[in-house]
């Protein structure tokens, strides 16, 4: 069994267990799945200043940090304890678009070419890093939730602008694939 | 004890993202160039079961275990769901993962992940404070 549970667990098992999610959360705690804004309560938690955005009752959304929390174990259990050392299964031609960039590492859940203390201290890591993060956080609060709360949440309870959320999630994503990122690539 | 169940859900949750492999950078990166169905059949096939559960609960007005009447409030469409959307996308294709997967690699031993994090609420509260000067 452990060993079952070792090996990359297929989307037709892991895609029906993030959408039970929803009505676990619904059912269990009247609550809507949404990742992104733990990001906005940590803020109104730690410093507010004069953003009124960020004046509210944080205490009233704990769950999300403690969601967070969940999560974070989650990837402790399944990036550790029941890791089975392989690298991610990935096509051969992403795994040749990616060597094109310029990568060469392969192990693990990330290049640690990209993702690592040394990597910071480049210019592409830190952009990659500290620019990556910043839009993550700025423009899901700007979009008004993420990949949990609209792809997920969102069109699964019927509701128009999170389809067109998603869709621009996409327009972003293929923008910074295929134009943005080959070009920034080859600058180093 | 009454915040466990987060805890419970959000384990759940992290693990699965992770052994599906979804809190990857190689697979976002798959996933844009269309080279794989995984990310599409985990996302979709969510959607898909999450939508059927939430037509029972409606169905049935199926109440939650405190006995509280389900509501799920409409998301009222702004033109920062095509701005914030775009820059979101853009930033999930750069860094390789959205906000779930960021704390579960942290858990998977990725710690310099942290400072995407840190990132990403300093973005946060950037968008926040510029709040009332951008469109919406």
């Amino acid at each position: 069994m452990i060993e079952l549970l070792k090996q990359p667990w297929p989307w037709y098992v892991s895609g029906p267990i993030i959408g039970l999610s929803v009505p676990i959360l619904l059912l269990w705690g009247n609550k809507m799945l949404g990742i992104s804004s733990s990001l906005r309560h940590t803020c109104a938690a730690i410093y507010p200043g004069s953003v009124s955005f960020l004046k509210y009752n944080w205490k009233e959304e704990i769950w999300s940090f403690v969601f967070a929390l969940g999560v974070l174990i989650g990837g402790f259990i399944g990036g550790i304890l029941l890791s089975n050392g392989e690298p991610v299964n990935i096509s051969p031609e992403t795994v040749a678009d990616i060597k094109e960039l310029g990568i060469n590492s392969f192990n693990g859940l990330l290049p640690e070419d990209i993702f690592s203390w040394s990597s910071l201290f480049t210019l592409r890591g830190f952009i990659i890093m500290v620019f990556g993060g910043f839009l993550i956080g700025f423009g899901s609060r700007y979009a008004g939730g993420c990949t949990s709360g609209h792809a997920i949440m969102g069109i699964s309870s019927l509701q128009w602008p999170s389809l067109v959320a998603v869709i621009f999630f996409f327009i972003g994503g293929l923008l910074m694939t295929h134009i943005i990122t080959p070009w920034f690539y080859s600058l180093f | 004890m009454k915040y466990i169940k987060y805890l419970i859900v959000g384990t759940l949750f992290g693990l699965t993202l992770t052994k599906t492999e979804a809190v990857s950078w190689f697979r976002i990166q798959e996933m844009f160039r269309f080279q794989s169905f995984h990310m599409y059949g985990i996302i979709g096939s969510a959607i898909a079961v999450a939508m059927i559960s939430l037509l029972i609960i409606k169905r049935y007005k199926i109440k939650s275990l405190h006995g509280e009447e389900i509501v799920i409030p409409d998301k009222k469409f702004n033109k920062g769901i095509i701005f914030g959307g775009t820059i979101f996308g853009m930033g999930w294709a750069l860094a390789g993962a959205c906000p779930g997967p960021l704390y579960a690699l942290i858990g998977s031993g990725y710690l310099s992940i942290s400072v995407v994090i840190l990132s990403a609420l300093i973005g946060t509260w950037t968008y926040s404070y510029l709040r009332p000067k951008l469109p919406h």
